[in-house]
């Protein structure tokens, strides 16, 4: 099929998709937007946590035919051009990325979490990162990444 | 492969007879492992997320119609206060990203044994709603789980919503697992205290072929409970009302948890549920 849909605020046209396909997949593979990642295809990582139409999903559990005419916001929509987005600086800043894989979905939660919750308590960020594996950072300097990033929110 | 994607519920149904092996998609978490790991290739996929109606509900008499669609995750957040069993229930399901997009419907339709919403169902009396072109019907839960991953539902038939009253009384749901999040049930309970039936509704999970109620406890704690004069329960009587939830289940061994294990946590929760919900009912 041909696949029509806004990913990070254009519209995009993708080819040749197997609407079985996941959305995850599209992105890779047929959109080149690397960001997302693919660790488990099965929902329990995280790694590929996007916005589908404002809500945080697992994009390896939503099949490329359900996404056409939908919009998408991955981690590389985050962004405003070269400035990263405050969870971005405070995940880099506290040190927070060690191999990254795990980065792009935290990033993605992370912002969701603070458009709802501008001082979130620990568990608050336990309950909305609980989704998201970390095999590398033991979670410390992702939870010091949060709290920086929620601080900064709500001083500006 | 195909891939409907019907803009209505009654194109949904058409479609669903004319192709009676579609299969239904929802919120994706259970349908899409399979596809990712090729352990299922359907002929064709009936995507069901662009109609509109299956993710509302409305109060309805008593209770409320809740479209088959709607999220965990809305569940929680939009009916949480009439629905505590459920919502309690529902929050224990996967992760955030997982109830944002997993639904009851989906839940019902996959029918595992293990699955977190049929407890609460089963405690609150819930109806299931399924339709075809030819007509609606409606299924108590008691009757919908048919075997390990099976339901009462006919090839062309869709689930449309589920039907449950709200709360009239304290509802408990408790789920055994290793670690918080992100876990199947290596067993559940529901439990619905109903004062204004002076009945408890109970529902077992994850420890039959099909999850069920737990009928002999049900009778036997409606008749040891003392509504209008609700005073502490006797030991005795909890741990009477845990054994006899434990002997309704027929668990198995499996690489969750063995029969004897799942036969004595059922006990201990049946014990804490009842007990909380009395609690709750003696305060108010
Ligand atoms: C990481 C992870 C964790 C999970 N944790 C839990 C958990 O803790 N507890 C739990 O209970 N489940 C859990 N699940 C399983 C799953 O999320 C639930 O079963 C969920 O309710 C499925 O809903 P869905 O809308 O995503 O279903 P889908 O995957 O879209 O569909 C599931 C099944 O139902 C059928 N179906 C869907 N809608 C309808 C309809 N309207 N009419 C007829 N048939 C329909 C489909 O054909 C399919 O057979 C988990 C899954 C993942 C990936
Ligand atoms: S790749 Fe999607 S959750 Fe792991
Ligand atoms: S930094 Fe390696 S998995 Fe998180």
């Amino acid at each position: 099929m041909r696949l029509r849909c806004k990913v990070n605020g254009e519209a995009l046209e993708a080819d040749d998709v197997w609407p079985g396909e996941s959305l995850l997949y599209v992105l890779r593979e047929r959109l080149g937007l690397p960001g997302s990642k693919n660790a488990c295809e099965q929902g329990e990582c995280g790694s590929c946590t996007v916005y589908l139409d404002g809500v945080p999903v697992c994009s390896c559990l939503v099949a490329a035919g359900q996404v056409e005419g939908h919009e998408v916001t991955t981690v590389e929509g985050l962004a405003d051009g070269d400035r990263l987005d405050p969870v971005q600086q405070a995940f880099v800043e506290k040190g927070a990325v060690q191999c990254g894989f795990c980065t792009p979905g935290l990033i993605v939660a992370t912002h969701d979490l603070l458009e709802r919750r501008c001082q979130p308590s620990d568990p608050e960020i336990r309950e909305a990162l609980a989704g998201n594996l970390c095999r590398c950072t033991g979670y410390e300097k992702i939870l010091d990444a949060v709290r920086l990033a929620a601080d900064r929110k709500a001083a500006s | 492969m195909e891939f409907f994607k019907p803009a209505t519920w009654s194109e949904a149904l058409a479609i669903k007879a004319e192709h009676p092996d579609a299969t239904p998609i929802a919120g994706g978490t259970d349908i899409m492992v399979e596809l990712n790991f090729d352990v299922r290739r359907p002929g064709a996929l009936l995507d069901l997320t662009e109609i509109a109606e299956l993710r509302e509900w409305s109060a309805v008499g008593d209770g409320f119609r809740v479209g088959s669609g709607v999220s965990y995750a809305r569940i929680i957040e939009e009916l949480g206060a009439s629905l505590p069993g459920l919502a309690m229930a529902a929050r224990t399901v996967g992760s955030p990203q997982i109830r944002n997009r997993g639904t009851v419907g989906g839940n019902l339709g996959a029918a595992s044994p293990a699955g977190d919403s049929h407890p609460p169902l089963l405690a609150a009396a819930a109806e299931i709603e399924v339709a075809s072109v030819r007509g609606t019907r409606r299924i108590p839960a008691a009757e919908f789980y048919k075997g390990v991953k099976r339901n009462a539902m006919e090839p062309d038939e869709l689930i449309a919503a589920f039907h449950i009253a709200a709360a009239d009384g304290p509802q408990q749901f408790a789920k055994i697992g290793t670690r918080n999040a992100m876990v199947i049930a290596v067993c559940s309970f529901g439990l619905a205290l109903h004062p204004s039936t002076r009945t408890v509704g109970t529902g077992v999970g994850s420890a039959a072929p099909t999850p069920r109620r737990a009928l002999d406890a049900e009778t036997f704690i409606a008749a040891e409970l003392e509504w209008d004069s609700p005073g502490p329960l006797r030991d005795s009587v909890l741990v009477r009302f845990g054994e006899l939830v434990a002997q309704a289940a027929s668990p198995i061994d499996d690489v969750r948890g063995t029969a004897d294990y799942r036969r004595h946590a059922l006990s201990v929760m049946a014990r804490r549920t009842l007990g909380w919900a009395w609690d709750s009912y003696r305060r108010n």
